[in-house]
């Protein structure tokens, strides 16, 4: 498929192909009378990673909760063709149980239940299969988390804010795994980042949310390189 | 020594049935945040409904497993009132005290105000260090700890047991893992109906019991669970036992009038206790 340039505010026959893995159509999302999605069409096709940035309270976390079903939306429609596994904000672990416990958890919706592959990804919880969630350093929380959601066997995983309160080395790891994860067992990653510059740096796609809606998209090079995007989420001028 | 031997058994069969209590405070917290109430209630209706039973012509045994079956699918009713709609943890809270002055009314209209009790374990009492004990105490006792120990498998080993501690650790990332969280916590409000059933089913033939037993019995089986800050089973019948042993021990050698009195400033105690036990573990 031949991606556009960076558009502004997209159609929703350009935004919508009928071969996306996970698409919303005009999607809204309210909390009592505040408007936190408004008509948000977006899509993420089979293997591609896919970004999705902007400003706090854009609405951003709340696209992931609603895709993931926690949220009901008021208006729109969502197709997911796979299964998605949701990797939330701040690991959200569950810190009496065993990290072994968290990762067994994550296959609830059925599936196997055995951790041995997620070991095999992150070596370095298996040493800590016994240990409780909540003692564990921020970056091997994030592995949990994420070895969790990968134990649901997901086509899609939706990452939020996955580089919050890790120092970079760490971040860098968990980054080169997914990847990983994605150019060898092809799982799709929709990945929400404060971190723009991260974020535009490893997708192929990405969209600005901002107010509630989709302000632009495009591929994520050209909108690294987009000025407006560059001024407001990658701190200063396109070339600098 | 035998008054003593006799107030030790007694007050660790009242503390055991305080810790069922208790235990069912910690597993409707644990799973939905509600401190429940009507938890007393449910052994009144364990008591009551075991008696009108037997009265029936129903065996015993059958009659005490029969009520507390029934008092689950109370707790159900009282779960449903009280978690399926979107309401905040403190009108939950007033919902159960709501919920147990309602239970008071019924069972005063249904069974009356008089004490209710009926024979417990048939047999001879016996004989111990020279105490004569009631062999209720024994059914007590071995019941309460297969119970104890089924919890400790329930939450402790088994995927499911898991899946309703994933509920009151995280109800958000529970819900991300596809836990209806929801269920679980009526399912909860079903296994804390149960041990209150069998709480006051096993209560009743030692200790007559009345419509409006249940306020002593929620402030003691509270008193226990908050001990494990209400989401520790097992301080929770540490706990249970403790406020057992100590209304025992000041009935018999001081005097019964000051039994609750005392359990409830040791309660205070308790909580003067967890609060700096939080405070601290706030601090670090």
């Amino acid at each position: 498929m031949k991606l556009p340039a960076v558009t502004d505010v997209p159609s929703r026959e350009e935004v919508v192909p009928d071969g996306a893995l996970l698409a919303t159509y005009d999607l809204v999302v309210r909390y009592s009378s505040a408007v936190a999605l408004d008509g948000v069409s977006m899509h993420v096709g089979r293997g591609e990673m896919v970004a999705l940035i902007g400003p706090n309270g854009a609405g951003k976390s709340t696209l992931l909760n609603t895709l993931s079903g926690i949220r009901r939306p008021a208006a729109g429609r969502i197709v997911c063709r796979g299964k998605l596994a949701h990797v939330p904000e701040g690991r959200q672990l569950f810190p009496e149980l065993t990290v072994e416990d968290n990762l067994r958890l994550g296959a609830y919706r059925g599936g196997s239940r055995d951790p041995d592959p997620i070991y095999e990804l992150f070596p370095q919880l298996h040493g800590l299969r016994k240990r409780r969630a909540g003692g564990l350093s921020g970056g091997e929380q994030q592995m949990v988390s994420i070895g969790r959601a990968l134990m649901a066997n997901p086509d899609i995983m939706a990452v939020d804010e996955l580089s919050q309160g890790l120092a970079p080395i760490v971040v860098s790891d968990i980054i080169r795994h997914l990847v990983a994860l994605n150019e060898e067992k092809g799982i799709a990653v929709l990945l929400v980042e404060q971190n723009a510059r991260l974020a535009l740096g490893i997708t192929s796609r990405a969209y600005v949310l901002e107010n509630g809606r989709v302000s632009k998209e495009g591929r994520s090079e050209d909108l690294a390189r987009d000025p407006a995007v560059h001024k407001a989420y990658l701190g200063g001028q396109v070339g600098q | 020594m035998s008054a003593f031997t006799e107030y030790l058994i007694t007050g660790v069969a009242r503390g055991l049935v305080f810790a069922l209590l208790a235990t069912g405070f910690v597993l409707i917290y644990r799973v939905t945040r509600v401190v429940n109430f009507a938890q007393g209630a449910f052994a009144v209706f364990g008591g009551l409904l075991t008696f009108s039973l037997l009265r029936a012509g129903i065996p015993q045994g059958v009659s005490e497993v029969l009520a507390a079956l029934a008092v689950a699918v109370i707790g159900l009713i009282f779960g449903v009132i009280t978690i399926a709609g979107k309401i905040p943890l403190l009108s939950s809270l007033i919902i159960t005290i709501g919920l147990a002055m309602l239970s008071e009314a019924i069972a005063m209209l249904a069974w009356g105000s008089i004490p209710i009790s009926y024979s417990g374990l048939a047999g001879h009492d016996f004989v111990i260090l020279g105490a004569v004990v009631q062999r209720q105490y024994l059914l007590v006792l071995v019941v309460s700890l297969v119970l104890f120990g089924s919890m400790a498998l329930l939450f402790g080993r088994t995927y499911f047991g898991k899946a309703m501690t994933a509920c009151a650790s995280n109800a958000y990332a529970a819900k991300l893992s596809g836990i209806n969280v929801k269920r679980m916590g009526l399912l909860a409000f079903i296994l804390g109906g149960a041990l209150g059933g069998i709480g006051g089913a096993l209560l009743t033939p030692v200790e007559p019991m009345t419509y409006n037993a249940d306020v002593s019995l929620s402030i003691l089986g509270f008193a226990a669970a908050i001990v494990g800050g209400l989401t520790s089973p097992g301080l929770a019948v540490a706990g249970g036992l403790v406020f057992g042993l100590t209304e025992q021990f000041v009935s018999g050698y001081w005097s019964p009038s000051y039994d609750t009195a005392v359990a409830l400033a040791l309660l205070i105690v308790v909580l003067l206790w967890q609060a700096r036990r939080m405070r601290l573990e706030g601090l670090e």
